[in-house]
């Protein structure tokens, strides 16, 4: 069987739930048996209710303990569950969390991992993915040479599954939290007005030619807010205090490929490139029509930012 | 206390990548000491600096060619070193458990691992050293602090940001945010080729199998549209707006 390890906020699934759905279909049609759930955390019955309309036997863990996630507590909650139903296949999402607990996980069930992959398929005695390598300018494929095997899967990639004709059960499963030796003293909020970088469809990321912070209010957010789109930063304006590191899209920052990608007053380093260039589609705005960044864009604007866009939420609005 | 601090050798972000048949080639490529591993080194300097007495021991895995940024290292600060040679290849979980038997045998406490290598674009070398070692970690550390026999880290999550108190021994993974790593100076790159770089073989750690083999390597670059507008601005928007719209059918 496969099981899946899909995150929830408070019981509403999250958007790569449906994602991990595709991926496991696609493994048990070589693969054979169930495809299996576990949701964990407060809200997980509902999480659970949800998932099981994708033809998935779901099993929930409503254990305040989950919550907020520890990488050792959910490594031993999908190693135990995946034990228990003998499962071929893990899959997790490659969100933060994902790629946190998956290579545990995959440690203590002596399995492969392949990780933050884009595709996957199996030929019944193996599973093989395909992921972005040396700075995501390289598409590597790799296969495991045996099973079973743990699998993140990057996050915005796959389409997401379509509901069964029959639901699968839901139940509860006796798996409580277990111990951790971190405490969590404190948690603060990104700034990226609740929609989060990673899971974002739409990006506007400013660079130093947005001028200022008070630039980022004046031009990059009401662009974002126009698209409901997160704001990323380079990691020049992040290195001079403009934004948050949690808001760099690079190398060194965040890897996103949203459905678009808007550059704002952004040159386009390959360290930058880096973390974007997998975008669906790329619009650049940007004065010096020699930037590197109009190289990987689909359509740009040569142009004050200060000038275009203004016009653009106009536009946008309308 | 004793640190490791665990070293990898990559090619140079700006170095441009090549396949040859079915895989990357790196002949003629300038390799250097992965960036996010220089966090690693100089945080654990910054803690002999802020009075702990600690010995920092940096340990890395792999082909010859690791000697230049294994020597960075100890010209940055770091007292001796460890190269476990071989031109095998291991994936990061097998990498994991030779690694883990190295720091067992260092005893140490603290052992630090770049957050995403430059290479394998991969996360997985932290969480899973940790594991076989049955310690816990913290990924994505922008700010670290000892607390007695304990670290307080605030480090990136899902969501935002988060401080965890975490009971010694344990592995942080470093990014970029957590300081500014020094430059090496003549006088300290002269001084590390007197240092201790002892050499080892993956045997000695009691070796692993990668349970994972690469089948392909390919540069796919999506073939972008490049159509640029230029001149008055609510002309060049109204365009881009309308190409967006009718013609990519986003937004």
């Amino acid at each position: 069987m496969i099981l899946l390890v899909p995150e929830h906020a408070a019981g509403t699934l999250r958007g790569s739930a449906r994602e991990l759905v595709t991926a496991g279909r696609t493994l048990q049609a070589a693969l054979g048996g169930e495809i299996h759930a576990l949701l964990l955390g407060p809200g997980a019955a509902a999480a659970a209710a949800e998932i099981a309309k994708y033809g998935v036997q779901a099993h929930h863990s409503e254990d305040a303990g989950y919550e907020p996630f520890k990488a050792q507590v959910w490594t031993h909650a999908a190693a135990e569950a995946a034990t228990m139903l003998g499962a071929k296949a893990v899959l997790v999402p490659a969100s933060r969390s994902g790629l946190s607990y998956a290579p545990r996980v995959a440690v203590r069930l002596n399995a492969a991992l392949l990780e933050d992959v884009i595709e996957v398929d199996s030929d019944g005695a193996t599973v093989g993915g395909k992921r972005f390598t040396y700075l995501s300018r390289v598409t590597e494929s790799s296969r495991t040479t045996a099973l079973p095997v743990v699998i993140s899967l990057k996050v915005n990639v796959l389409a997401p599954a379509e509901a069964a004709a029959a639901p699968g059960a839901v139940a509860a499963i006796d798996l409580p939290a277990a111990a951790s030796g971190v405490e969590v003293l404190s948690q603060a909020k990104a700034s990226t007005g609740g929609v989060s970088l990673d899971e974002a469809s739409v990006v506007v990321t400013g660079g130093r030619g947005v001028g200022s912070p008070e630039g980022f209010t004046r031009l990059v957010e009401p662009l974002a807010a126009t698209v409901n789109a997160a704001v990323g930063a380079t990691r020049a304006v992040v290195d001079a205090g403009w934004r948050p590191y949690a808001d760099q899209v690079g190398q060194t920052g965040k890897t996103v490929a949203p459905n678009v990608y808007i550059a704002v007053g952004l040159s386009g380093a390959v360290q930058h490139l880096s973390g974007m260039n997998r975008s669906k589609t790329i619009v650049a705005i940007n004065k010096d029509k020699d930037a590197p960044i109009f190289k990987v864009a689909d359509y740009g604007v040569v142009g004050d930012v200060n000038e275009v866009v203004p016009e653009l939420v106009k536009l946008l609005k309308g | 206390m004793k640190i490791c601090t665990i070293l990898k050798q990559v090619p140079d972000a700006e170095a441009s990548i090549r396949t040859s048949g079915d895989r990357v080639d790196l002949s003629g490529v300038t390799f250097v000491m992965d960036g996010m591993d220089e966090y690693g080194v100089e945080e654990a300097i910054r803690l002999r600096e802020g009075g702990a007495q600690v010995e920092i021991v940096a340990l890395a895995l792999g082909p010859k060619r690791f000697e230049d940024a294994i020597r960075t290292s100890l010209a940055i600060g770091a007292d001796r070193a460890v190269h476990i040679e071989t031109d095998e290849t291991y994936d990061a979980i097998s990498q994991a458990r030779i690694l883990a038997e190295a720091v067992k045998k260092e005893g140490a406490e603290l052992v630090f691992v770049g957050g995403k290598e430059a290479d394998w674009d991969s996360a997985a070398l932290g969480p899973a050293l940790a594991e076989v070692l049955g310690w816990p970690h913290v990924d994505w550390t922008t700010k670290l602090a000892l607390s007695g026999a304990a670290v307080e880290a605030t480090h990136d999550t899902d969501s935002g940001t988060e401080t965890v108190k975490v009971a010694l021994p344990a592995v942080i993974t470093t990014q970029q945010g957590l300081n500014e790593p020094r430059y090496p100076t003549l006088p300290n790159i002269m001084k590390a080729k007197r240092k201790e770089l002892r050499k080892a073989q993956p045997a000695d750690y009691g070796a692993a199998t990668a349970l994972t083999r690469l089948t392909g390597e390919a540069i796919q670059v999506k073939t972008r549209l490049n159509k640029l507008f230029s001149g008055d601005a609510v002309e060049s928007a109204t365009a881009l707006v309308n190409a967006l719209r009718n013609e990519a059918k986003v937004l």
